[in-house]
């Protein structure tokens, strides 16, 4: 396919601005030196080109989803409507606080709708991400500590079962991060934890469900064993889809929670993004906050900024228009709704997972919760295909891969997590996919190795891509 | 498989090769880089940093993995291979000239094995 | 009702059958039940679509949308061609995640490579990245990108965004580095200054170009400065700007971010926006986040993937530079959309407004009465000054009152204001108007 540079043709576009109606002054600046190569094109070809580019990508709607730790659930189409509204899209972030109620109610209405599902205080809408979320509530136990004269907690504890983005926020937040092991079931191995923690002990981030898919039933104990050092409890929300309205973070021994937008609450994740990390505290933590805090003064909302706040993790308040779908999306759930949807998911993991766990080896054999991890160590070691290879396979029948290769602690991993958006009906059949692919590679795992065939475009050498990188298209030296 | 005679070896898959007195190129072995798969990229320190026996000095990248490099020796590194940077292939295709620094000033050597008991060690790994 | 769960309670028995159990409850057995909530949330119940819809509507209605805005400060009205909405609104772009699977990806994968060459272009780069969240984030990441073992001092100079430094101090405070402001003079950043305070431990300079008043900075001396001290130069840009002025690659910057909202993305109350990142040769590898490049796949054919991904936190861990994994992905192709319709006349003649038309109000308002308080070449705002406090104010409600969105108030009377493309002559004559009117009343 064309690149967009390459369909150019000097002299060529559409007048979109009007002609300049006021005196134009001689240039008193350094001006540009070098030409600005953006692409010359008509409105159809520019139309036609990402409408093809559409065409090669994914969305949730082009079928089943099952990747594992990303809850590519259904994004209500009501959402698009309400974020779309000009009374949201067009106000200016510092327009007077008089002028932006509406704007403001919806950050409150959503704040609190978060602070009660995750058993929190507080909450700050402000974090971009679930990793910017991540690193804001570090902080904020890093301020906490700092505050109170001990300075001395400098470690973070992680499980080894973690996301990438646990430890690598504890290192910006400035912590050392000590990795706790998982016992054979994948839980924290609480012996370990408890010879881990001391006075250097700042915290500990954990998600649970864990990143296996198991709910970790020596919860209250490990929270607890970190308290007693002295230490705070960080929750990594990638999982709150499970257990939202079943069992909260707060009610388990966190203090510092994220949650993901763009995961349990239906917001789309625009193939890589924006998101939204809304940060929660219990109430000891909540001056620390950063960003705006959305006070009533007579009867009017204002925006404050807390006394002892870590300052600013992004420019203006949140992630707004995501946050507006967010609410929009809690508002139709509601309190019955919520724990529905929740047990929906977990219902339809564990069925899919009966329906192929005679073929694919669980890692962890038992109720799951929104997700399940499959082994097939053994499949690679007997036949030569690999969790790649099997992934690679299931596009060819219009199933997005599950996710490949985590947690790391599991080999040959496929994660899978269908999401409670999905029928019975679909479940079926992927399951009976799951079951065909994998017949198909122990009876001619040469052939498994070319997936996928039915693509534009076969399995990439990333090996070239990443030993001499190209990054940008070269002007100078078109590509064919 | 191949380890040569003249060179050292470490249980974390360091080749070490001394010349003149204090001095000895660094690279990694081929069961290292077989192991790892096609390397992508390394990082490398600069002149004058200090080498620690034991400890990593470079990490050398797969597409889809990270891997420390630790050093035999304690000392000073001399002289870099910057050329692996552009050519980061030569370290799959020639382990054993792919050096990746000279180190001088050396105070201390790790426990280093022969190509004979690498070899036994490095089946053992696999 | 009100969830978006498909399966009736015929289809949950049956499920629940195949899995061996009997009840919703059962699937939840291994959760402790002292932990479990035993009260419904405290939250409103869940309702109909056409409800929630007119909820939403009737907030969106509490909000005022101003028919005339002179306000910017960090977030700028421009025009957004119709064609950008309805290429971002693909239903495709729009869910699609990361683009982790290359093979069915390749549409996402494009149009970041694109991004990036785009970026590349306005900044006079060598490599950007695929976004970080906003402008801010950006810049906290390029001093991040600086930061060595022996140079922990970041230079921040005085004319920079307050929001960008208070976002570079956080971040800051993360990484245990120091913050030292460069005063500002006269509108710009103080260069003897910067001179006594670059030194030997500076890890860089990140410098503002228009700066927070509008001015456009001496980059060239800057650069010489930083360097000088054996320190990094980060210049953060309006990317429309970019479009006229010398770009940081032509300046010899390290490193080149800036807040990419002006890019065909809506104002939004502040967010989601997209932060853009570039660095020259050497410094691309420290670049965050992800990083699409070009390859080919079994058949020769050429394709994209992300690459340079043993950089990023889910292979290095706690070693990785940054933290960062979602993006802001849609934004980055709302950008290559609008800079694709746009195209390099049309950016260039969205800048040449901009400064036209800025200069225009700023000599209105000027005759209206107010003061500008800098005399510095700037491109599309710039300060006033009020007699005092209060006229100020009273000016701003004024304007209010004919639906103008009137400059920011800085305090002690003095106005940021901002005209963009989106102005009209009358309209910057009925401000001043206005102002006239306050003045002399």
């Amino acid at each position: 396919m064309k690149l967009i540079f390459e369909q150019s043709a000097a002299g060529r576009g559409t007048a979109y601005l009007p002609e300049i109606d006021v005196p134009q002054t001689a240039p008193d600046f350094k001006g540009r030196e070098t030409p600005l190569r953006l692409p010359e094109l008509s409105e159809i070809q520019v139309d036609r080109h990402y409408t093809a580019l559409a065409k090669e990508t994914r969305g949730v709607n082009g079928g089943f989803y099952p990747l594992g730790s990303c809850t590519m659930k259904y994004n209500p189409a009501l959402l698009e409507d309400a974020a779309a509204q000009p009374g949201f899209r067009d106000v200016h972030p510092l327009q007077p606080d008089a002028a932006a109620q509406g704007c403001l109610e919806v950050m409150r209405k959503a704040e609190a709708y978060l602070a009660e599902i995750t058993g929190m205080d507080a909450v700050t809408l402000q974090p971009a991400a679930g990793a910017h979320g991540e690193f804001t509530g570090l902080l904020l136990i890093k301020a906490y500590h700092r505050a109170r004269g001990d300075g001395e907690r400098t470690k973070i504890l992680v499980p080894d079962s973690a996301h990438g983005t646990n430890p690598a926020s504890a290192a910006m937040a400035g912590f050392e991060v000590v990795n706790i092991p998982s016992d054979g079931k994948g839980y924290v191995d609480l012996q370990a934890l408890k010879a881990a923690v001391g006075p250097d002990t700042a915290g500990l981030m954990l998600t649970n469900p864990n990143t296996v898919g198991l709910f970790d039933p020596n919860i209250a104990e490990i929270t607890k064993a970190v308290h007693e050092a002295g230490g705070l409890n960080y929750y990594d929300g990638a999982n709150l889809n499970a257990i939202m309205g079943i069992v909260r973070p707060g009610d388990m021994g966190f203090d510092v929670v994220h949650v993901n937008l763009h995961k349990t609450f239906a917001t789309p994740h625009g193939g890589g993004g924006p998101g939204s990390g809304p940060v929660g505290c219990k109430d000891f933590l909540r001056g620390f906050l950063p960003g705006i805090r959305i006070a009533e003064e007579d009867g009017m909302l204002r925006r404050k900024e807390a006394e002892a706040r870590i300052g600013d993790v992004r420019s203006f308040g949140s992630n707004f228009l995501v946050a507006v779908k967010a609410l929009t999306y809690m508002m139709i759930l509601g309190r019955e709704g919520i724990p529905e949807t929740a047990a929906g998911a977990v219902l339809n993991a564990n069925y899919l997972m009966h329906r192929v766990k005679d073929l694919y080896p669980m890692a962890f054999d038992e109720t799951c919760m929104h997700e399940f991890v499959m082994t097939l160590e053994a499949l690679k070691e007997e036949t030569g295909v690999s969790a790649l290879d099997l992934a690679k396979a299931l596009i060819d029948h219009g199933i997005h891969p599950p996710t490949m290769y985590f947690p790391l602690i599991v080999h040959e991993a496929l994660m899978v997590e269908p999401t409670e958006t999905e029928p019975r009906e679909t479940l079926d059949q992927a399951a009976d996919t799951f079951r065909a692919v994998m017949e198909a590679a122990r009876q001619h795992p040469e052939e498994a190795h070319l997936a996928p065939l039915t693509t534009r475009v076969s399995r990439p050498d990333e090996v070239k891509a990443a030993r001499k990188p190209v990054i940008r298209y070269d002007f100078d030296h078109p590509m064919d | 498989m191949h380890f040569p005679k003249e060179l050292k070896y470490t249980k974390t898959h360091e080749w070490i090769r001394f010349t003149e007195e204090n001095k000895a190129y660094i690279g990694i072995t081929d069961f290292a880089q077989d192991q790892l798969g096609d390397l992508v990229f390394v990082n490398l320190p600069e002149e004058g940093d200090a080498l620690t026996a034991g400890e990593s000095f470079a990490d050398v990248e797969s597409v889809k993995a990270v891997s420390d490099v630790n050093s035999p020796v304690t000392g000073t590194v001399l002289q870099v291979n910057e050329a692996l940077q552009d050519a980061p292939e030569k370290m799959n295709e020639a382990p054993y000239e792919a050096w990746f620094v000279l180190a001088g000033d050396i105070t201390d050597t790790e426990e280093l094995m022969d190509a004979e008991a690498y070899e036994a060690y490095a089946a053992s790994e696999g | 009702m009100g969830t978006y769960v498909p399966n009736t309670e015929a289809d949950r028995k049956n499920m629940l059958k195949a899995c061996g159990m009997e009840r919703m409850e059962d699937l939840y057995a291994g959760i402790p039940e002292e932990l479990k909530r035993k009260e419904p949330l405290r939250i409103p119940e869940g309702k109909s679509e056409m409800e929630v819809r007119r909820l939403m509507e009737g907030l969106a209605r509490k909000n005022r949308v101003y028919g005339t805005v002179f306000r910017g400060a960090g977030a700028y009205r421009h025009y957004i061609p119709s064609i950008v909405g309805e290429v971002v609104g693909k239903e495709e772009f729009r869910t699609a995640y990361t683009p982790y699977q290359a093979e069915i990806s390749q549409g996402v994968l494009q149009s970041i490579f694109e991004f990036q060459t785009d970026i590349c272009e306005l900044t006079g780069m060598a490599a950007a990245n695929a976004s970080v969240y906003d402008g801010a984030t950006a810049a906290a990441e390029a001093c991040g990108m600086c930061l060595e073992k022996k140079r922990r001092k970041i230079l921040v100079s005085a004319a920079v965004d307050p929001k960008v430094l208070s976002v570079v101090r956080t971040y800051a405070f993360g990484r245990d580095a120091e913050v030292t402001v460069v005063p500002e003079r006269e509108g710009v950043t103080d260069l003897e200054a910067l001179k006594s305070l670059a030194d030997g431990e500076t890890a860089c300079l990140l410098l503002q170009t228009p700066n927070y008043y509008g001015c456009f900075e001496d980059a060239d001396a800057a650069a010489e400065a930083a360097h000088g001290a054996g320190a990094k130069l980060i210049m953060s840009c309006n990317p429309i700007a970019l479009a006229i002025m010398k770009t940081p690659g032509e300046t010899g910057a390290d490193i080149a971010v800036g807040e990419g909202q002006p890019l065909g993305l809506p104002l939004s109350f502040g967010g989601p926006y997209l932060g853009f990142m570039a660095a020259d040769e050497k410094m691309t590898r420290k670049l965050p986040g992800r990083i699409v490049g070009q390859t080919e796949d079994r058949k020769g054919e050429r394709c994209f993937v992300l690459t340079m991904q043993a950089r990023e936190q889910h292979i290095r861990r706690e070693k990785a530079g940054s933290n960062i994994c979602s993006n802001e992905a849609l934004c980055a192709l709302t950008a290559g959309v609008y800079l694709a319709a746009m195209g390099p006349e049309g950016l260039r003649k969205a800048a040449l407004s901009c400064r036209a038309k800025a200069h225009y109000l700023k000599d209105r308002l000027e005759e209206a009465g107010l003061k500008a308080v800098y005399a510095q070449p700037f491109f599309h705002e710039f300060v006033t000054a009020a007699p005092d406090e209060q006229a100020a104010e009273r000016i701003l409600k004024a304007l209010e009152a004919r639906d103008i969105l009137g400059g920011l108030p800085l305090g002690g009377g003095r106005m940021l204001w901002c005209a963009t493309e989106m102005n009209t002559r009358e309209e910057m004559d009925r401000a001043a108007e206005t102002v006239r009117e306050v003045l002399d009343a």
